[in-house]
């Protein structure tokens, strides 16, 4: 039973193919036909997704960490975007964060941050004193991107709980490792430092991004052959006066005879 | 000879970018087609892109044969990360022969078009016309599984179009190519299913490399990879109209406008069945052992039964077009069964086959698309001593039917014989037996078409036919010319399929030694 709960993306997949396929060829009606293309197709979507996501993977997106705090607004920020469906799983996001000026010391720890409406609030979880710190990101004001309240919505994940970490350690390996985000989009976004990033790709698991890619080709082909197809609906209404197929064969087929007779 | 090529090999600038020129310069030249002032000059656009296209075409396959594979990087990124246009041997000939089709068939479009095609959607039909022929080249040169999926639906796309341009004639086009489209989706789909079951377990979509890691990995005993191929052969044998899943190319040929017949016939489901190849003998290998069964049980019946079914449905076909369609189903069932026999000889006389099919059946449609230039006539009856009235016309159609019924002295036998050899060499009689019938059924269709056409009365009343002009006959006869030359002498595309089938197999043939 598990193994079959376990994959049903699959399932899912079956079921919108053999659903598609099954219309295409029972209605009668062309405006159905293409609906049930339509299915069929998406559920080809569905199934290279699936091949490209991998359990606990993330979009290929370099996550860099930033220099080692020696400037002021150095500050790093990342989002945890895209994240809901993760969050239904009740995973663990932890992307990476604020990282701060370092006058005070800090320790790493985990701040979950709300983020809705555009509005980050840091809401410290399992703080012990450090919920200063975190509003400190505040304080730095606009040099930290996307934490401060509404300093910079664009990069704010929309309504995703992001877990956000913060944490003043002079090295920055508070970054997502591989207990870390699902299907969380970890969107570094860096301040003004120059100094020079370190990649830290090697710890985060990624979901091969190329049957998605693959699939929206697939998507543009989709919606070539569907509009075509419509056009024809179309033209095939003015030349006949119905769209249901049996009429329309009905028609072909006398007028077949009527020529068989003139011949 | 060295001085013709000199001539035909292209300046190294154009060699070198060859294979995407192939498929740009029509994809190019067909979008700036659509701006032509009127239908004739579209027609010169569209006429200059398929001659380029050959000339790029058969110097490709001039350096194929002298260097091997050419191997041509997109964009620079190397395979098979990037995708890579592939040419050898193989698909050399595939390039040839659709660029020699279109060529031919763009030249003999200008009448039938001018008759069949509303004056404002001439230029606009020339469009779909160079974008389909973009699609067809880019099916036969890619090297990666994807691309490929995205030329065959740009190829189809702009087929459906085409199809349901005969509307002007007949409103059957539309339900035709609405069906077409329908099942070609299909088609399509099931393809690229299969496809991401063989990046499943190969994770590469570069073709050659997924014959490397499937052969280093023994990967043919995943199911993951067995029911790929399933996917991918039904898929592709929905296009190439294979039997059972060809119900959508009687109606399609039978009302496109004629120049669609003729390009289709000769050039879309030829492309389909190199893609077919291409993954049954270069992705997968025949050797592998789920494939013995299945090429044995099931692609060598529905090749005999395409090979007797069809002929003999297109026997008791009234329309003349019809009778062609159907035929076109059986000679694909030849080439099928060439296919199924897994070996290089089978490969050889099925590519063979390809070349004379789309030859004799390119003439064909031809001449039967001619002798309606004047008058509707699709009906065998409507034949009835035509010959008489129009008799270089009709003398073309003799040959190329004399070709397709597989007559001694023309390609058409000759590859009826070498796929006699390959399936004997496997111990098959009964395909020997289906050859044989298969061909005297030809005899009857063939025969009733030419029978009406030069020993028939002319009836009184009847629609009157007459000779075509010079651009019709021009490619006409030259096609027609080709099936008694490669009767005679087949050592070119005999010796261009023997070569492909050795690039794919990787083992030398001692089947005919070229040149008869």
């Amino acid at each position: 039973m598990e193994f079959v709960l376990e994959r049903y993306n699959y399932w899912i997949i079956i079921v919108l193919m053999m659903g598609g396929l099954y219309i295409v060829f029972e209605a009668e009606n062309m405006i159905k036909k293409l609906v049930g293309l339509g299915i069929f197709q998406t559920s080809v979507l569905f199934f290279y997704v699936t091949l490209g996501k991998t359990a606990g993977g993330t979009a290929p997106i370099l996550v860099e960490t930033g220099g080692h705090g020696d400037d002021h607004g150095d500050g790093h920020a990342a989002e945890a975007g895209h994240g809901a469906a993760a969050v239904a799983h009740g995973e663990t996001h932890a992307a990476p964060v604020l990282h701060e000026e370092s006058d005070v010391a800090h320790q790493l720890e985990t701040v979950e941050a709300e983020i809705s409406e555009g509005v980050t609030e840091l809401a410290p979880n399992n703080v012990d004193g450090h919920a200063s710190e975190a509003h400190g990101a505040q304080a730095h004001g606009a040099q930290a991107h996307g934490a401060e309240p509404g300093a910079d919505p664009g990069h704010v994940a929309n309504g995703a709980d992001a877990h956000g970490a913060v944490s003043d350690l002079p090295s920055p390996e508070f970054i997502a490792t591989p207990h870390a985000p699902s299907q969380a989009v970890a969107d570094a976004v860096y301040g003004q430092s120059g100094e020079p990033l370190h990649m830290v790709a090697g710890d985060i698991i990624y979901s091969n991004p190329l049957p998605h890619v693959l699939m929206l080709t697939a998507i543009v082909v989709g919606v070539a052959t569907l509009s075509v197809g419509l056009a024809l609906v179309v033209r095939i209404r003015e030349a006949y006066g119905t769209i249901e197929m049996d009429e329309v064969r009905a028609a072909d087929i006398a007028e077949g005879e009527a020529e068989g007779d003139a011949a | 000879m060295t001085m013709l090529a000199d001539l035909v090999i292209a300046p190294t600038v154009l060699a070198m970018h060859a294979p995407v020129l192939l498929v740009i310069a029509p994809l190019l030249v067909g979008a700036a087609t659509v701006l032509a002032p009127s239908g004739r000059f579209a027609w010169y656009m569209a006429v200059a892109t398929s001659a380029f296209c050959l000339w790029m075409g058969i110097s490709l396959a001039m350096e194929v044969s002298q260097n091997g594979v050419v191997s041509y990087h997109m964009g620079g990124w190397a395979p098979p990360r990037g995708i890579e246009f592939r040419i050898d041997a193989l698909n050399s000939l595939a390039v040839v022969i659709i660029s020699f089709m279109g060529l031919m068939s763009a030249i003999y479009a200008q009448p039938a078009v001018e008759r069949e095609i509303r004056i404002e959607k001439r230029p606009m039909f020339y469009t779909a016309y160079q974008t389909c022929l973009a699609g067809l080249l880019g099916i036969v040169l890619t090297g990666d599984a994807f691309n490929l999926f995205v030329f065959l639906e740009i190829s189809s796309i702009a087929t459906y179009v085409l199809v349901a341009l005969g509307a002007g004639r007949d409103r059957r086009a539309l339900t035709a190519s609405f069906n077409y489209l329908i099942l070609g989706t299909i088609g399509a789909t099931f393809f690229v299913i299969g496809v991401g079951f063989l990046y499943a377990a190969t994770g590469t979509l570069n073709m050659a490399d997924m014959a490397r890691i499937m052969e280093a990995d023994s990967l043919h005993h995943s199911r993951v990879v067995q029911a790929g191929f399933g996917f991918i052969v039904v898929g592709l044998g929905l296009k190439a109209a294979m039997f059972p899943l060809h119900q959508w190319l009687p109606p399609a040929y039978a009302h496109a406008p004629s120049f669609v017949t003729v390009f289709l016939s000769s050039t879309a489901t030829k492309a389909a069945f190199y893609a077919l190849a291409r993954f049954m003998f270069s992705v997968f290998d025949p050797t592998f052992s789920f494939l013995e069964p299945v090429f044995l049980y099931v692609l060598a019946p529905l090749a005999a039964i395409a090979m007797l079914a069809c002929s003999f449905q297109a026997v008791f076909q009234t329309d003349v077009r019809r009778i062609l369609a159907y035929s076109s189903v059986a000679q694909v069932g030849y080439m099928l069964l060439g296919l199924a026999t897994g070996t290089a000889a089978g490969l050889t006389a099925g590519m063979f086959h390809m070349a004379n099919h789309a030859l004799m059946k390119g003439a064909l449609f031809m001449a039967v698309g001619a002798a309606a230039l004047n008058a509707s006539v699709w009906k065998v009856s409507h034949f009835n001593g035509a010959a008489a009235r129009a008799p270089l016309t009709f003398t073309g159609l003799a040959v190329a039917g004399f070709s397709l019924m597989g007559v001694p002295l023309t390609a058409g036998f000759l590859s009826k014989w070498k796929l006699l050899e390959a399936t004997l060499a496997e111990g098959w009689w009964w395909a020997a037996v289906v050859i044989g019938i298969s061909s005297f059924l030809a005899l009857f269709y063939v025969g009733r078409i030419m029978q009406a056409a030069f020993f028939a009365k002319a009836e009184e009343g009847a629609p009157e036919i007459k000779e075509a002009p010079f651009v019709v006959l021009l490619p006409l006869w030259l096609l027609a010319g080709l099936n008694i030359v490669f009767g005679l002498n087949p050592s070119l595309p005999l010796g261009m399929a023997e070569a492909g089938a050795r690039a794919v197999l990787g083992v030398d043939l001692n089947i005919s030694g070229g040149a008869q």
